[in-house]
């Protein structure tokens, strides 16, 4: 457990070091969000209308933003053939990543969400959906996308082709997550997208790890 | 019969003569199913807009089944490591995003003159269209790392993950759009198909997985090829 507890310490630490931690996604998403009204129009209703989904989906795209720095440090100074040398498995240091990188870019992301809803002419009784479904869909993003960023291990052009390989693995946690958002705003059940947001991420939690893991070690073999 | 194709020196002798056949059996089949199918009345809904259910079912059927191919090679190569495997997986890849761009252009063409547009965000539609970005990262990962082994092992981890997603995807998409809309275009429980259009269906559903058959051997000798080219040519440097 302490390896577990060490690794987690020295991602957190990495993301924070030249990187700027969360700021780089924070930036894009205030970036994103202020885009939208100079595209559609600054007509309150209209974009009262689409904010609570625009907001879930530049959310999603965000945390793609630093996937690209989950295992390429390691594996370009070699960090990583000796953390796969040492005695964790590398499975659990791929959850140990996944986590990470939640604590690091999705819980912020999460919890400047309602932020960018509201500005956006939504209604401030959405926040609290929208910050359960940030919290908990970004588990989804963050291992998926880890699962994309090993892959792409190798690869001369990684942000995109991560981008390419993560954004198809994310319809169901955008579909859940927005279905929650929105029949939450109207009033109807939001329990059951919620569940089923949550059965998706703590499903990709448990999964990804195994998947990464594949792939790192088909990166140094 | 598989245990005899793992061999590859017995698999070059048994495509060298079944590629060629199954391509036959498919062109025979297809001018079968198109002359039966040309024979059958218009549609009293549909007219002759109909037709294109001939060209469009069976591709869409095979956008999955060659997915499903691809996942069943993809495991074989990961698990035993079979360089036949990985050759199946890698030839598989843009037949199936063929098809499905077949059956997404086709879907279009017929959706325009029937339901007056070239595109809905229906269930089955959007479902078909993440199946094709998942070819596309498939390729684009595959093409993108310069180690060959390296990308056949990251290709087929990638293609797990998509196989076990698909059908989350599917019924994810379903469950979406029942919330957003009722499903009005393409509705349950329709008339059963007559006999007229059944047989000429099934005739190119059988004709397309033939042609299938053909082009996958062909692609998968050439993938054989291709390394065998590279290992002389290694030999020759040396």
């Amino acid at each position: 457990m302490s390896g577990l507890s060490l690794i987690l310490r020295r991602e957190l630490a990495l993301s924070w070091a030249g990187g700027g931690g969360p700021f780089l996604a924070l930036g894009f998403y205030i970036a994103m969000a202020s885009l939208l009204p100079l595209a559609l129009g600054a007509d309150p209703a209209r974009l009262a209308s689409v904010a609570p989904g625009f907001a879930w989906l530049v959310l999603a795209l965000a945390s793609l933003l630093s996937l690209e720095r989950m295992f390429e440090r390691d594996f370009e100074d070699g960090a990583l053939d000796l953390i796969a040398l040492g005695p964790a498995p590398l499975e659990m240091t791929a959850l140990a990543k996944g986590l990470a990188q939640w604590v690091a870019i999705a819980a912020p992301l999460a919890i400047l969400a309602p932020l960018v809803v509201t500005a956006l002419g939504a209604p401030m009784r959405l926040a609290p959906i929208v910050v359960t479904c940030g919290l908990i869909g970004g588990l989804s993003f963050c291992f998926l996308g880890g699962v994309g960023a090993a892959l792409s291990l190798g690869s001369r052009r990684g942000g995109v082709l991560i981008a390419l390989i993560v954004l198809p693995l994310f319809t169901p946690p955008v579909i859940f997550g927005a279905g929650a958002i929105e029949a939450f705003g109207a009033g109807l059940d939001w329990r059951t997208p919620l569940l089923l947001l949550s059965a998706y991420s703590l499903a990709a939690t448990a999964l990804c790890p195994f998947a990464m893991a594949a792939a790192a070690r088909n990166a140094i073999s | 019969m598989f245990q005899a194709l793992v061999n590859p020196e017995r698999f070059m002798a048994f495509s060298r003569w079944a590629a060629p056949l199954l391509g036959v059996i498919a062109l025979v089949l297809a001018a079968v199913g198109l002359a039966l199918d040309f024979q059958a009345p218009p549609d009293y809904q549909q007219g002759y807009t109909v037709h294109i259910m001939f060209i469009h079912v069976p591709a869409a059927f095979m956008s999955e089944f060659v997915y499903a191919c691809l996942g069943v090679a993809s495991f074989l190569s990961l698990v035993f490591r079979h360089a036949l495997a990985t050759a199946a997986a890698r030839a598989a890849a843009p037949l199936g995003a063929g098809f499905t761009l077949l059956a997404l252009i086709t879907g279009s063409l017929w959706g325009r003159p029937t339901w007056g547009t070239w595109w809905v965000w229906d269930p089955r539609l959007t479902s078909v269209l993440v199946l094709f970005l998942f070819y596309l990262g498939y390729m684009a990962l595959e093409a993108a790392i310069e180690d060959e082994a390296k990308a056949a092992r990251a290709a087929a981890i990638l293609a797990l993950v998509g196989l076990i997603n698909l059908p989350i995807v599917h019924y994810s998409v379903v469950w979406w759009n029942s919330l957003h809309q009722g499903s009005s275009l393409l509705r349950a429980g329709g008339p059963a198909m007559p006999a007229v259009y059944l047989a000429p269906l099934l005739l190119m559903v059988f004709a397309y997985m033939a042609g299938f058959g053909a082009l996958w051997l062909v692609r998968i000798r050439g993938e054989v090829w291709r390394r065998r080219a590279a290992v002389l040519a290694m030999r020759a440097a040396a």
